[in-house]
């Protein structure tokens, strides 16, 4: 086990209430999925622009299905999601589809096209981008996550710490409101996960990162969010989630061993 | 017959025959191999006039002759038809080394050996200079239906991802001392692929999802090049053009 | 078996080239109604899908072994539509990608192994009719079973009408048929326990077994909700099976059809040669030379398009009488 270095507090953007509508809000939210089993059963979560939260639990505690209600590919049993104001609805979903970007855990998941260009290409043409426009957006994006010179690579020709940057790129190329990143940390060497913790501190962004890596959470977010049962059951300032040792335990959460909790 | 199948063809390279647009070679090797299938069988030189016609093919594209030897391999089950066919064949029949032929069969063996050859070869020739990438830019471009052409791009893509997925549940099998010798070991191989129509289909439904979030609406977008130019048409279709002069030629023998 | 260039003469090559573009075009309109906009992904995961396990090779019997055409098991996980559009694929990017199968011969490596194989194996399915998972299991079995003898059934139909080799139709059928048989229980009983694998893990997933997944609540503060209509990613749609069986009568009718129409419009390179070379009567002992399609135009008073029509009828009656024959033995209870 190699625990990383005390953590740095990232510099953190103020919490202090902006004046455009939040942008990620979650009223009473449940869901069941068509095989019949119950994921969510009433969440409620509002993300301030600019914010960098994380969104901690245990195993089948119904992070992933949350994520897929955040820009309607699933859609609210029960309850409602509006990202910048706006509601998720069949109507807006190609709006909101772009204001909020979804990293998956895999990245072989997210990157489908033959090259590296084309996928990060896919989302932005799909908006209506097209020719300098286009490859410019793909050359910008592919560059803020230090991954240009793949672009005419095949994805599975990469490793699997440059898969989750481009697919990272992909997302971003789309210029989302919010970027939600499930599991970002999973899967990768130590040297990987660290340099992409810096990617992401870099970014300008709103950003809502689902993970069990509680040190990468501290890391990089100010916030955090437990989400366990199919609710949220704790909500307040990374530092004092994680050294509340019995709120962790009672949610099958733990620091990894070796790694002091912060005070 | 399944192993083997698997292994990609195409070797990257800078050729006459690797820079000509796939929408213009895929349709002159199709019709090299048409005009092949067409030509009498009598007409015996035609035949070796077309091996020379892709031997110049091969040398223009530097592909080496062992590696076509290589993949020629595919056409086994078939060579094995065509020996037999003289032996159960009907008709008029001949001493051969002490063997009873049929003489139609042995024409009929012939046959079949040389149209399959010439078809495998074009094939491998093809696959060895096209990207699979290119490749379905010219489907696309030779208006096969986008649906068909999105399937492939998929199945191109996660392929060997499932494949390496396969031989990880082999590899967890054996590591667990099974070995599947006889037919009551059916259920357990069957039950792996199982798992993975399961792990496909899922994949294939977050695939779906990834696309979603990012505005798919039925279209694949690929950066796509200016079409092929009338010298490249010319090129590419200098191959079924000699193939059928040589075709009429036999027939007017 | 992927039929390589020059096996058949070229008028059943293109004409099987035809049935197999017809059949697509219906698949792609009916795919489209099975998964809507997720067809592509599905439909290219399930190739893939196909690809790999057509790798796994299963024992037959004692020293030989057989591979799965998957066919059959491709209908009734997914449904006939995709079915057809994912092996059509996989024989294609086998045919471009790694020159197996001849190019030319495409259309009839997607006829056989595509259409004809979902076709019946989705028809001896439906006809079954499995209400229970048991049930799904086995008729999985009887589907796949059927498949393959009738896919090589057809196979040697096409040979009789212009296959390159001097060879009794009788004999082919015999070796075709008696292996199949034997290969076709091997692609049953995987293909039935495949299905029987994702049945008892995911049943949400086996497209012939749709109908038996129970209604849906939701349970939220206000109590239990009915969830109406299920979200995207949900259960697919029921699917019209009637109108799939009727495209595939018109598929069977055209390709019989178009193939007896070429057979006898043209007549192939052997027959020329031997009116060329004048010793006609030894073009009679040719493959065709007993069998009424050899004569053109007509055969004993019957057009050959009709005696094609006719010829393929018998094959579907085959499978027909085969699956109905087991769809009796159910028990009531089960219907």
């Amino acid at each position: 086990m190699n625990a990383p270095p005390s953590p740095s507090p990232s510099p953190s953007p103020s919490r202090s209430p902006s004046p455009s509508p939040p942008s990620l809000a979650v009223r009473s939210l449940a869901y069941a999925y068509p095989d019949g089993t119950q994921a969510l059963y009433g969440v409620d979560l509002t993300i301030a622009r600019g914010e960098r939260v994380a969104l901690l639990g245990p195993n089948g505690a119904g992070k992933t299905t949350l994520v897929m209600h955040l820009n309607g590919i699933l859609t609210a049993g029960h309850g409602s999601v509006s990202v910048a104001g706006l509601p998720v609805r069949p109507d807006t979903v190609k709006e909101i589809r772009r204001r909020v970007g979804l990293v998956f855990q895999d990245p072989d998941d997210q990157l489908f096209m033959p090259t590296v260009r084309d996928d990060v290409a896919f989302g932005p043409a799909n908006m209506g981008l097209r020719g300098e426009a286009l490859d410019h957006r793909v050359k910008h994006a592919l560059d803020r996550v230090g991954m240009l010179d793949v672009i005419d690579r095949a994805p599975h020709h990469l490793s699997f710490g440059q898969r989750r940057r481009v697919a990272v790129a992909t997302v971003l190329a789309m210029e989302p409101e919010i970027l939600v990143l499930d599991e970002p940390s999973s899967n990768l060497d130590p040297f990987s996960r660290r340099e992409l913790g810096e990617i992401l501190r870099g970014l300008d962004i709103t950003l809502l990162m689902v993970t069990h890596d509680l040190p990468y959470a501290l890391e990089l977010c100010e916030r955090s969010l437990i989400l366990s049962g199919g609710v949220i059951a704790a909500d307040g300032p990374t530092r004092g989630v994680l050294a509340d040792a019995e709120l962790l335990a009672a949610h099958r959460l733990e620091l990894p061993y070796g790694f002091a909790p912060p005070t | 017959m399944g192993a083997g199948h698997h292994h990609r063809i195409f070797r990257p390279g800078d050729s006459v025959v690797h820079r000509l647009p796939p929408e213009c070679k895929i349709p002159a090797l199709a019709g090299f191999v048409l005009v092949v299938v067409a030509t009498s069988r009598e007409c015996m030189w035609a035949f070796g006039v077309y091996a020379l016609l892709l031997a110049g093919v091969a040398v223009a594209a530097r592909v080496p002759a062992g590696f076509v030897l290589k993949r020629m391999v595919i056409e086994t089950p078939f060579v094995l038809f065509a020996v037999i066919i003289p032996f159960i064949g009907l008709g008029e029949r001949v001493e051969v080394a002490g063997l009873s032929l049929s003489v139609e069969g042995l024409w009929a063996a012939w046959n079949i050996l040389a149209k399959a050859t010439l078809g495998v070869v074009a094939g491998i020739l093809l696959a060895a200079t096209t990207e699979p990438r290119a490749m379905l830019l010219g489907a696309r471009r030779l208006k096969v239906p986008p649906l068909l052409v999105q399937i492939a791009m998929f199945m191109l893509r996660y392929m060997d991802v499932i494949v390496d997925e396969m031989r990880r549940m082999r590899v967890a099998r054996e590591s667990r001392g099974f070995t599947p010798r006889d037919i009551r070991h059916l259920p357990v191989v069957a039950r792996s692929a199982g798992a993975l129509f399961i792990r496909s289909y899922e994949r294939g439904e977050r695939v779906h999802l990834a696309m979603m979030s990012r505005g798919y609406a039925g279209a694949m977008p690929m950066a796509d090049g200016p079409g092929a130019s009338w010298r490249q048409w010319a090129t590419a279709a200098a191959l079924p053009a000699a193939a059928l002069v040589v075709a009429v030629a036999g027939s007017l023998w | 078996m992927h039929v390589p260039d020059g096996f058949f003469n070229l008028a059943v090559s293109l004409s099987a080239g035809v049935v197999a573009a017809a059949g697509v075009a219906v698949c792609l309109r009916g795919a489209r109604r099975e998964l809507d906009d997720r067809a592509a992904p599905m439909a290219g995961l399930v190739a893939a899908f196909i690809f790999a396990v057509q790798m796994l090779n299963f024992p037959v019997a004692a020293g030989t072994s057989g591979h799965l055409l998957g066919g059959a098991l491709a209908a009734i996980l997914v449904g006939p539509y995709t079915a057809v559009l994912c092996i059509t694929v996989v024989l294609a990017v086998q045919a471009f990608f790694f020159a197996d199968g001849g190019l030319t011969a495409l259309g009839v490596n997607i006829t056989l192994m595509g259409i004809v194989t979902v076709l019946v194996g989705w028809g001896v399915f439906k006809l079954i009719a499995p209400r229970r998972p048991p049930a799904v299991v086995a008729a999985s079995f009887v589907a796949a079973l059927v498949s393959v003898p009738v896919s090589a059934l057809v196979f040697t139909l096409l040979f009789w009408i212009g296959g390159n080799a001097p060879i009794e139709v009788s004999t082919v059928a015999a070796a075709m048929g008696g292996v199949h048989v034997l290969i076709g229980l091997g692609e049953g009983a995987i293909t039935a326990l495949t299905v029987g694998a994702v049945l008892a893990v995911r049943p949400d997933l086996v497209y012939g077994a749709r109908r038996l997944a129970p209604a849906l609540t939701l349970r939220t503060a206000d109590g239990e909700v009915p969830v109406a209509g299920a979200a995207a990613g949900g259960a697919p749609r029921p699917a019209r099976p009637g109108g799939f069986m009727v495209a595939g009568i018109v598929v069977t009718a055209l390709l019989a059809g178009v193939l007896s129409f070429f057979a006898s419009a043209s007549p192939d390179g052997l027959e020329r040669v031997a009116q060329d070379q004048g010793f006609g009567s030894a073009a009679v002992d040719h493959a065709l030379g007993s069998q009424p399609f050899a004569d053109y135009g007509e055969a004993g008073g019957v057009p050959v398009g009709v005696a094609g029509v006719i010829g393929a009828g018998v094959t579907l009656g085959v499978g027909g009488g085969l699956f109905l024959a087991v769809r009796r033995r159910r028990p009531k209870a089960q219907v």
